[in-house]
């Protein structure tokens, strides 16, 4: 223990760090950075690889042959649902029914806390279609998930067709060692929150729906279908669930193998992979995909219906079929093929999927990074903080005095709480009084609560307290959501770092601005649609700014987001501290 | 000072009033930092509709909180809110009424030492003024009684509440020379939970101090004392244990309370070192790592007293938060109540050296508990070696606070002997090394 009790080289060692504080700041921000962009590097990945046993290499040939009855069935539900205006109920049990399933619905609804943008209207009430395939010789202990969403329109007919054929397929064989489930929700992800929470009896989020009648036992795997074209170029997985949790990844590396054996084209992030890793365009082309990825767990929504399901520790992945302007089709029995062979291997499982890593980033499809390799890049931008603290406690003279401090801290966290719950209060007041949409009233109510704040304490003591529950918060939230707590702390990290009373005042204060959550998102979402490949103006951006936020609202109040309230409640307090340090007077 | 203390009074029972009304008090009962297989309201309540019906409390292994705890409870249970609150008040008055007696006594101790001229001086600064010395009680309470770990276990309805209440009132008794009531308070703090045992040598060391015995093997008036307290404290553990009896009927408490808490059966997590431990070890060495573990709660006492003879309060300190960190089934509750003695040590601030280091892991190991917990119980993306590390590092900044504030006690006292500015024997300035 010669650090702790030596006193000669604890007094080097700190007047070393007091002295080149700011230099090794600056380079533990630039190594942080680096570190980060140098994960999408591709000999710093590893390939993946299948880790659990259960789920290895079978000799199985994939039978499934009904694809073009599966199309039929498809047109079929189409035309269903545009006549009954919405989910065919009656149709589609009667279709499960005739395919040898135990059918049963489940009515639910939900009243909107403001209007959504895309249905403008309050109350959304819905049923969800299930049938259960019972396993033949085996204890109905443990079950299968596989969905299709009911959207209005001409989307995911065919995936609801798919789905319907493969259940046939699937009655007859008699290998299933566990029940399979195959749902069809309406209002995609409302739906699935309502089914979830009547499958596990719980009510967190406000929902009313009436009870299932028929259970199939614990899942273990879902995996939900979207189809909406008779053939398709491509296979896209879609991993981000509620709050940037991710599933197992032996179920992408599954995926990934079975697109192998198939000779389907599989993407990630809707980008392809490429092999020219050493050239700067192949890199910058998975820095790309990282990145999207990044973006997408960062906004804490599920990408797909299958992002609700993971709160419920049931490993689930979206499978999306694309069809753009590729020369070779893939036809919908070769799909079929691919379903069946991933559900006879998930069939196989003795426990739940816990082999492979549940923390990592996939540049893409075949090499991805886990959490020992890109948490040191958080780590070296939460050191800056620890060493910022470290040298504000050596300048600090008297030993601090608790009250002094809980003044602006608590103000701060007001300002908070008003900024949570306020913006649903008064919108409604907002769009009596004035022209404009919901969603833009509810953003700029929470906009217009800056406050200045002219607390005459030691500023040092603030920063110190400030630097330090700046550091707590973004380790919990890097621990939860790596990539909300790494965009955060890009942004937040500097701000916290640099700002004293004594910097220039108007030129700290508009970077401190650009540099806040509110900015931070606006720029984020300008870059998502620049890495999606599809540029938007300023004008459009601005909307879709508007929408992000209401949306990130209404899940919150859905599905139990924890976005919202982290950036109102704790990220917002703690920046408006900050400029409480750079206006104290 | 009194209206600055029932002010103090009235903000706390308002904090923990308005949060027994929201929606947290569900939440934080459940959590397992604050509630233990010990302690936890649920198994009071468990307790209590086994004894309505009829039936022993203890049967079923769920209920291991003492008999008397039950009987008082079946009697106030519609009021266990104001039970709880009033507990910590009590907690938080008789410390503040103890550290002011103590203040007192040792501002005078170091008045004699200064008339006869005891101290170096080149040491002045050190010596602690009755200005500085005037807030200390009140800081002490509001330590205690602002702690979020004392709102959150009282919120909780944990039982630990109580066993605080008990312990304070004995370090009051104590303080104040009253040796039949502190050996009263002693065993009553010893029969709720055993590892109170252990406060008896501070208690002992102090009284005799107060009645001027000095503390020596040879002396018939040493053993005399020690023969008295213990006839004390063993007639009254004698008179509680035989109530507890009488009370419920049979002995099967003994086993469910006693034997829960020396043999551990229970492996729920909690903030301690036991749990992962006790999960992964092998049936054959249980009994001997259980051995070992328990032995190192009572193992620090008798170093400890050799060492601090002529300090058994700062013992007092040190003994209980050695009991906090080491003793089978911590929670929150039991922290908070070493915490609230920092305040009295605050002249040693100069020569602590990790008090910035212990605070910020302390800090960000409180918030880390409910996330890894998150993470570990529900994500299922983590596991329990996560939610261990996270203890263990709890833990070990503790014992780092304690041993820092045993480091900068001794140091003062040092001080006080040899001086501020040590020499060496060639007239160079000298640093102390800890070694």
């Amino acid at each position: 223990m010669g650090l702790l009790s030596d006193p000669n080289r604890r007094r080097a060692l700190i007047s070393l760090l007091t002295r080149l504080n700011s230099p090794i700041c600056v380079v533990c921000y630039m190594a942080g950075v680096a570190w980060f962009m140098g994960l999408a590097f591709e000999p710093f990945t590893l390939r993946t690889y299948m880790s659990e046993n259960a789920m290895g290499s079978t000799m199985v040939e994939e039978r499934f042959p009904a694809g073009e009855r599966a199309l039929t069935t498809g047109r079929e539900f189409s035309a269903h649902k545009k006549k009954a205006g919405g989910m065919p109920v009656d149709w589609l049990v009667k279709t499960m029914q005739a395919r040898g399933l135990e059918v049963f619905t489940q009515r639910f609804s939900r009243k909107l806390p403001f209007p959504d943008e895309n249905k403008e209207r309050y109350m959304v009430k819905g049923t969800n279609v299930y049938g259960i395939l019972r396993a033949p010789r085996a204890p109905r202990t443990e079950a299968l998930v596989l969905s299709a969403p009911c959207t209005p329109g001409d989307s995911n007919n065919q995936a609801v067709g798919l789905l319907l054929g493969l259940a046939q397929y699937f009655r007859n064989q008699i290998y299933w060692a566990k029940d399979i489930i195959f749902l069809v929700n309406e209002h995609d992800l409302i739906g699935m929150q309502a089914w979830l929470e009547g499958y596990h009896h719980t009510n967190t989020t406000g929902m009313d729906w009436s009870p299932l009648q028929g259970r199939g036992g614990s899942i273990q795997a879902a995996l939900s279908l979207e189809l909406s074209s008779d053939v398709i170029t491509s296979m896209d997985l879609v991993l981000e669930g509620l709050n940037g949790q991710l599933p197992n990844l032996d179920l992408a590396n599954l995926f990934y193998a079975f697109c192998q054996k198939i000779g389907v084209l599989c993407t990630i992030q809707g980008k392809l992979q490429r092999n020219d890793w050493d050239s700067v365009s192949g890199y910058s082309h998975s820095v790309q995909t990282m990145m999207l990825m990044v973006m997408k767990q960062a906004s804490g929504r599920p990408w797909g219906d299958h992002g609700l399901f993971l709160r419920y520790h049931i490993e689930a992945a979206s499978i999306k079929g694309i069809n753009s302007f590729r020369q070779y089709k893939t036809d919908v029995t070769t799909i079929g093929r691919l379903l069946e062979g991933m559900y006879r291997k998930l069939n196989n499982l003795l426990e739940r999927l816990h082999q492979s890593y549940f923390f990592y980033l996939m540049p893409s499809l075949s090499h991805f990074v886990s959490i020992g390799y890109y948490m040191p890049a958080f780590g070296l931008l939460a050191v800056i903080l620890l060493l910022r603290a470290l040298d504000l406690w050596v300048q600090l003279v008297s030993s601090p005095g608790v009250l002094s401090v809980l003044t602006p801290l608590v103000i701060s966290h007001l300002t908070g709480v008003a900024l949570y719950t306020l913006p649903i209060q008064f919108q409604e007041m907002a769009v009596e009084q004035f022209p404009v949409s919901e969603t833009e009233a509810v953003v700029l109510t929470a906009i217009g609560y800056n406050v200045f704040l002219f607390i005459y304490i030691g500023w040092r003591v603030l920063k110190l307290v400030a630097v330090l529950y700046l550091a707590v918060l973004l380790g919990c939230t890097a621990l939860i959501n790596f990539s909300l707590g790494f965009i955060l702390a890009l942004t937040l990290v500097p701000v916290a770092a640099f700002v004293t009373p004594h910097v220039p005042k108007v030129l700290s204060a508009f970077i401190l601005v650009i540099l806040s959550p509110a900015c931070t998102l606006l720029f984020s979402v300008f870059f998502f649609q620049e890495l999606q490949e599809l540029p938007v103006s300023f004008q459009e951006g601005w909307l879709l700014y508007l929408s992000v936020i209401s949306q990130g609202i209404l899940d919150h109040f859905l599905y139990g987001s924890l976005v919202y309230p982290l950036i109102a409640l704790l990220v917002y307090p703690c920046w408006l501290l900050f400029w409480n340090i750079l206006f104290w007077k | 000072m009194a209206a600055p203390l029932t002010l103090l009074v009235i903000l706390s029972v308002t904090i923990r009033a308005v949060l027994y009304r929201s929606s947290l008090a569900e939440v934080i009962s459940e959590r397992v930092e604050v509630v233990s297989p010990l302690t936890a309201w649920k198994r009071v309540v468990e307790g209590l509709a086994l004894l309505d019906l009829g039936v022993s409390p203890y049967s079923g292994d769920v209920f291991h909180e003492t008999p008397l705890i039950i009987y008082l409870f079946h009697f106030v249970v519609d009021y266990a809110e104001i039970t709880f609150m009033l507990a910590d008040v009590i907690t938080a008055v008789a410390l503040y009424m103890a550290v002011m007696d103590y203040n007192k006594q040792v501002f005078r101790k170091q008045k004699y030492a200064l008339e006869a001229d005891r101290y170096p001086l080149d040491c002045l600064e050190l010596i602690r003024s009755p200005k500085e010395m005037y807030y200390i009680p009140l800081k002490v309470a509001m330590f205690y009684l602002l702690n979020p770990f004392t709102i959150l276990s009282c919120v909780a309805k944990s039982t630990c509440g109580l066993n605080n209440a008990v312990i304070a009132l004995f370090i009051l008794t104590t303080i104040k020379g009253n040796v039949l009531l502190s050996a009263i308070f002693l065993s009553l703090a010893t029969y709720q939970s055993i590892y109170p045992l252990t406060l008896c040598a501070p208690a002992l060391l102090y009284l005799m101090q107060r009645q001027f015995i000095p503390v020596n093997f040879r002396r018939v008036s040493f053993w005399w004392f020690i023969a008295q307290y213990a006839f004390m404290y063993l007639g009254s553990l004698f008179v509680i244990v035989g109530l507890s009896f009488f009370l419920l009927g049979s002995w099967d408490y003994v086993p469910s309370v006693y034997g829960f808490i020396l043999s551990v059966p229970d492996l729920t997590p909690n903030i301690g070192l036991f749990w992962y431990f006790f999960a992964e070890m092998f049936e054959h060495f249980r009994l001997f790592f259980l051995c070992v573990f328990q032995i190192n709660v009572f193992f620090y006492t008798i170093p400890l007293s050799i060492k601090l003879k002529e300090h058994p309060v700062f013992l007092i300190f040190m003994q209980l938060a050695v009991i906090s960190i080491f003793k089978s089934y911590p929670t929150v509750g039991d922290i908070a109540l070493y915490m609230a003695f920092l305040p009295v040590w605050s002249h040693l601030h100069r020569f602590l050296r990790n008090i910035f280091l212990v605070s910020c892991v302390l800090l960000a190991c409180s918030a880390l508990f409910p996330v890894l917990w998150h993470l570990w119980i529900y994500a299922g993306s983590a596991n329990s070696n996560f939610y261990y590390a996270i203890t263990l590092l709890f833990n070990v900044a503790q014992i780092l606070l304690v041993s820092d504030y045993f480091y900068a006690f001794l140091r003062r006292e040092h001080h006080l002997s040899y001086g501020l500015y040590l020499k060496r024997k060639d007239g160079s300035e000298a640093t102390l090394v800890l070694k």
